[in-house]
């Protein structure tokens, strides 16, 4: 798809508040360069990411939406994170299924002291999302 | 080999002397099954303890009133039947019902089930029509023969599952073409055999004849690919999602009637859901439009999200589905393929969980990126 060098895309962020939040933090202190089209929301971890927010946030035209929260087995609740890459990996397939755009998903393993990766995965994802373009659902009057 | 009783006479005239039998050898206290309860031959699913009423028992009638799994969760959800109760079920019921205890929302305790393999069931619509009865001499001649009705709901025309995975007892029905003169009913469990005991029949080794129900199962995989397909067209995105639940009138039938959903404060009733002044003003300002009330692909892609893993594709939803919206085949289609990555079958195994509550440390590596 032709890229519009125009369009900022709104990606929704679902950070933990353990992990991804502080890297997000990290990386905002740190001073280093990553696009503004994040809206970060902070949860106290990513399992508590019910599909039903990404859903509401897709339909109500985001762009894109970020599940991010702590390395596999740094999970501050134990195992909160195993349970959010196994309903990921269901709800992605749900989205496949319906022919729906499934690589407006992305799911992210930052830890407190990973700003730089936070700043990674948020540019190669607004990228991502700039090849895809505009969210269809955001003009769609019937959901 | 498992034992099987086999017995002389109509199938269906022997489970009714089973079920007697049962109740007077007071081997059971009670029978779980479809009835009629009324002149105009309605059917219903009832408990049944006096051992007469049982003539007016019909344990196969081809329809699903209520998913019986449902039923039985809400018999034993308050605590399991202090007494010995016996069953009838279909195969998709029993595994709602399993599923159902796995979220501690029913107990097999004190709870005898007997199913068979299946042929599948007419449409609630054609029971309203009346014409069921009209239709029995030509779906016991499809039963026999293995064949598939067009006029069976295409949950049930699409079903590979007909075969009971965890019943004490299961009866041969499907493909079997001396069904009104012989009767099997294989004794899958201890407790079917002493339940069995001293029942007029002979007792044997056997097993179901496989070879044949694999050709039906080819039947209802190809019956599956090609409704697969025609809603594989229709399942392009998003535009293809509005034109499918464009008819939809958000009576969240499909949710009442469903096995699996069980939550009594269903979020998609909850005050929560409901949309207040601003989120009309913030939707309208990005959309300029909207429909009223919305939410409807909200809430139906939501109960895929919330439901798909445990979907035993019994077609209630369908049969539910006042403006005939194809759920059964979509919930069917997206289950499956959420169930394939964790290689789980709804309601197969009790001691199996729910892929969705549990995990293993190293597993989806590439999901996250």
């Amino acid at each position: 798809m032709k890229k519009d060098e125009d369009f900022n895309p709104k990606i929704l962020a679902f950070l933990c508040n353990w992990c991804s939040y502080a890297g997000a933090d990290l990386a905002g202190t740190s001073r280093l360069k990553y696009p503004a089209s994040i809206l970060p929301i902070r949860v106290m971890c990513s399992s508590r990411v019910d599909p039903l927010f990404v859903i509401r946030a897709y339909l109500s035209g985001a762009d894109g939406v970020l599940v991010a929260g702590c390395h596999p087995g740094d999970c501050h609740y134990q195992e909160g994170n195993y349970f959010t890459r196994r309903r990921f990996a269901m709800f992605k397939k749900v989205i496949e299924s319906l022919g729906l755009e499934s690589d407006r998903l992305r799911l992210s393993w930052v830890s407190a002291s990973e700003g730089h990766k936070y700043a990674k995965v948020a540019t190669e994802f607004t990228e991502k999302i700039k090849e895809l373009g505009k969210n269809s659902a955001k003009n769609k009057i019937f959901l | 080999m498992t034992k099987a009783l086999k017995m002389n006479k109509n199938t269906q005239q022997c489970i009714l002397d089973f079920l007697k039998f049962l109740l007077e050898k007071d081997k059971v206290k009670g029978v779980f099954t479809l009835k009629r309860i009324n002149k105009n031959k309605d059917v219903a699913y009832s408990l049944i303890t006096n051992p007469d009423e049982i003539s007016t028992a019909v344990p196969f009638y081809p329809l699903m009133p209520v998913n019986a799994g449902k039923l039985l969760s809400r018999f034993t959800l308050k605590g399991s039947t202090k007494k010995p109760v016996v069953a009838v079920v279909k195969p998709c019921e029993l595994r709602g019902f399993i599923e159902l205890i796995k979220r501690e929302q029913g107990s097999l305790e004190n709870l005898f089930i007997i199913s068979s393999t299946c042929s599948g069931v007419y449409p609630l619509k054609m029971a309203i029509d009346g014409v069921i009865e009209k239709n029995l001499p030509e779906y016991w001649d499809m039963v026999k023969k293995g064949e598939i009705s067009p006029d069976l709901r295409s949950a049930c025309r699409t079903c590979e599952e007909f075969i009971p995975y965890t019943a004490d007892i299961t009866v041969d029905l499907l493909g079997k073409n001396d069904v009104d003169k012989q009767c099997i009913m294989f004794l899958n469990t201890e407790k079917a055999e002493e339940l069995a005991k001293d029942m007029n029949g002979e007792i044997l080794d056997k097993e179901l004849d496989n070879k044949k129900l694999d050709k039906i199962r080819d039947k209802r995989q190809n019956e599956k690919k090609k409704f697969f397909d025609e809603i594989e067209k229709k399942l392009n995105g998003m535009d293809g999602l509005i034109e499918i639940f464009g008819r939809c009138i958000g009576c969240h039938g499909c949710s009442k009637v469903c096995p699996i959903c069980y939550c009594k404060l269903c979020i998609f009733e909850s005050p929560d859901s409901e949309y207040r002044p601003s989120n009309y003003e913030s939707d309208l300002r990005i959309k300029g439009g909207l429909k009223v009330p919305p939410g409807t692909l909200y809430y139906q892609l939501g109960r895929l999200t919330h439901i798909g893993i445990s979907c035993v594709a019994c077609g209630q939803c369908e049969d539910a589905c006042p403006v005939d919206i194809p759920l059964s085949i979509i919930f069917k289609k997206v289950g499956e393929s959420i169930q394939k990555i964790f290689d789980y079958v709804p309601g197969k195994n009790i001691e199996e969980e729910i892929p969705l509550v549990t995990f293993k440390q190293e597993e989806f590596v590439e999901i996250e990126k």
